[in-house]
């Protein structure tokens, strides 16, 4: 059983980054490109038989308080 | 006075931070992280470094080490806390301080000297700083470009959190001399109840004339003149 959370900066944050793979994209011919965001992605694995529910109560709570900050980041997560 | 400087897993300012407090005639001494105590201690100071790395995010890691409930407790008391760098961060972190401090706009690493011009010098951390001097302190971060959400920079400009800011040789705010993006050229700022406050340059690095500046002194100066003028809470 796997969790999986994505944090990508939050869309008013100055996001230098992802600026610079946009326009690295562009100088390689890339053309199309709206914007990139950079962010992280943590693969969780979790012991078997783990309830979904209370795992996802947990993680959601760690993703708030410790994985993500929440001033300059967004995180999506995902249990499967 | 005695400053207790915090020491996690990759500080690597602590023995300046140490350094610059006798320099000043006063005592100070290390608590490592991992300690649930404080001690006898007048001030604290978070200071720069790497700790844990910089692992998930600058100070993320840091701020659930036991110590931290010691400092929270501290600066709930009304005890002078100040974040230097690495600190500044952790303090952020831990929701001490408002706001965040993000990649250097430019992506690179700033090693250099910069101008600091003091916005507010109502506060335990600037009240010794002269009128209408810059000061010159340098800064050595990658993640230093400071960043809040709109309602929050509105409230640190209406209740003067904000301390310094980054300028040029003339004192002038401009988009040159602020080395990392950070909103409003914010390099420093203070709590509401202004017992606590974080700065990304190094006052420590900038305690002796041969270090190149001794401006850094005016800070722990203030700090001092402030618990000299009104005993700090001690905390457990």
């Amino acid at each position: 059983m796997k969790a999986k959370i994505i944090i990508t900066p939050k869309k008013a944050v100055l996001d230098p980054q992802g600026k610079t793979v946009q326009s690295a994209l562009a100088h390689m011919g890339y053309t199309g490109v709206t914007g990139v965001h950079v962010g992280k992605y943590l693969e969780i694995d979790l012991a078997p038989g783990t309830d979904k529910a209370a795992a996802h109560a947990a993680l959601n709570e760690a993703a708030h308080k410790f994985l993500s900050n929440p001033v300059i980041e967004d995180y999506r997560l995902e249990i499967e | 006075m005695h400053f207790v400087v915090l020491q996690f897993p990759a500080s690597n300012c602590d023995q300046d931070c140490v350094h610059a407090v006798r320099v000043l005639g006063h005592t100070s001494g290390l608590v490592w992280h991992k300690e649930t105590s404080l001690g006898a201690a007048d001030a604290v100071i978070v200071p720069g470094g790497f700790s844990y790395g910089d692992y998930l995010r600058c100070g993320a890691i840091a701020r659930f080490s036991p110590v931290m409930q010691a400092v929270k407790q501290f600066a709930d008391h009304g005890g002078l806390v100040l974040g230097i760098c690495n600190g500044f961060q952790i303090l952020c972190e831990a929701g001490l301080l408002p706001g965040a401090l993000i990649r250097n706009r430019d992506l690179q690493f700033h090693c250099e000297q910069v101008f600091l011009k003091t916005a507010s010098f109502d506060s335990p951390f600037t009240c010794k700083i002269p009128r209408d001097k810059l000061l010159k302190i340098p800064i050595a971060h990658g993640e230093g470009c400071y960043f809040a959400d709109e309602a929050t920079l509105a409230g640190l400009k209406s209740n003067h959190q904000i301390l310094w800011q980054y300028c040029d040789a003339k004192g002038e705010l401009t988009e040159t001399s602020n080395p990392n993006g950070s909103l409003l050229n914010i390099a420093g700022l203070c709590n509401e109840r202004r017992n606590v406050a974080g700065l990304m340059p190094h006052p420590d690095r900038a305690s002796e004339e041969i270090l190149g500046s001794a401006d850094g002194r005016f800070i722990f100066e203030s700090m001092i003149a402030a618990l000299l003028e009104k005993p700090a809470a001690k905390a457990a």
